[in-house]
């Protein structure tokens, strides 16, 4: 998965991008499969690698990809970018390395296996978390109209 | 095999935070716009393995219900970043993120 990620952010040519960024997304549903969520995994790689990336080829397809391939691919202010990241990296080593107290570091506990991942997803998604799906829902619908909306050639 | 090393929440969440590192940088140094909303979805997806971790650690699948919600949401801005990313092609006929400048003194 570090290896598809390192692909997405260096190469130049944006399809292969795409391709190393579904190859990150299928061992994102693999690892989820090992925390003991297949139906996070199977949402993984249904609604990400095979919706998400999917829209992104196409819009691959309808820009212009031979002229910006010539060009330089790193853009104006990367130095600062650089620092940033580098700094944000350094606070994470910080956090993990010397911050090893702040959560119980001890192996991975069993979720209660009465009831299987998916229905106990189901449950929780339909029983406490109601008004939270009602509000993805319209924030799907919204999405559209405003995707429609964005594209369209005069509005 | 005595000596075998435990895989603890640890390791996800340096995963996690490894993932976010290079969308981090893939947002602040790429010039495609598309590699950018790209390594955005890479932001997403290492929240996502965060947020699985902990529901796993704590015995309890809230985690999973909110990473099914983020992932919800990424799409949902996806499809939106993507119209703008069209109408703004249509206007100016190039991908680069250094030439959206017309808002600049």
């Amino acid at each position: 998965m570090l290896i598809g990620g390192i692909l997405v952010i260096t190469r130049k040519n944006p399809v292969h991008s795409a391709l190393a960024l579904i190859v990150a997304l299928l061992a994102q549903a693999s690892i989820y499969l090992m925390l003991y969520a297949p139906f996070v995994a199977g949402v993984q790689i249904i609604l990400y690698a095979g919706g998400i990336m999917v829209l992104f080829l196409f819009v691959i397809m309808l820009v212009n990809v031979e002229r910006s391939m010539k060009e330089r691919q790193f853009n104006s202010q990367w130095v600062v970018g650089i620092i940033a990241a580098t700094a944000l990296g350094g606070l994470f080593i910080a956090v993990y390395t010397k911050g090893n107290n702040i959560f119980p570091n001890h192996a991975l506990r069993m979720t209660t296996g009465e009831a299987p991942n998916t229905q106990g997803v189901a449950i929780m998604l339909y029983g406490q978390y109601m008004f939270a799906f009602e509000i993805a829902s319209l924030l799907l619908l919204v999405a559209i109209i405003g995707a429609v909306v964005m594209a369209k050639k005069r509005i | 095999m005595e000596s075998m090393l435990h895989i603890t929440t640890l390791h996800y969440l340096v995963l996690g935070a490894a993932l976010f590192l290079l969308g981090v940088i893939g947002v602040l140094t790429r010039r495609n716009v598309v590699i950018v909303l790209m390594s955005i979805e890479l932001i997403l997806n290492a929240v996502n393995l965060n947020l699985v971790a902990f529901s796993r650690m704590w015995g309890g699948l809230h985690g999973q219900v909110f990473a099914i919600f983020v992932i919800t949401d990424a799409a949902a801005e996806a499809a939106v970043g993507l119209g703008i990313l069209i109408a703004f092609f249509r206007n100016k006929e190039t991908v680069n993120i250094d030439e959206v400048n017309l808002l600049k003194w």
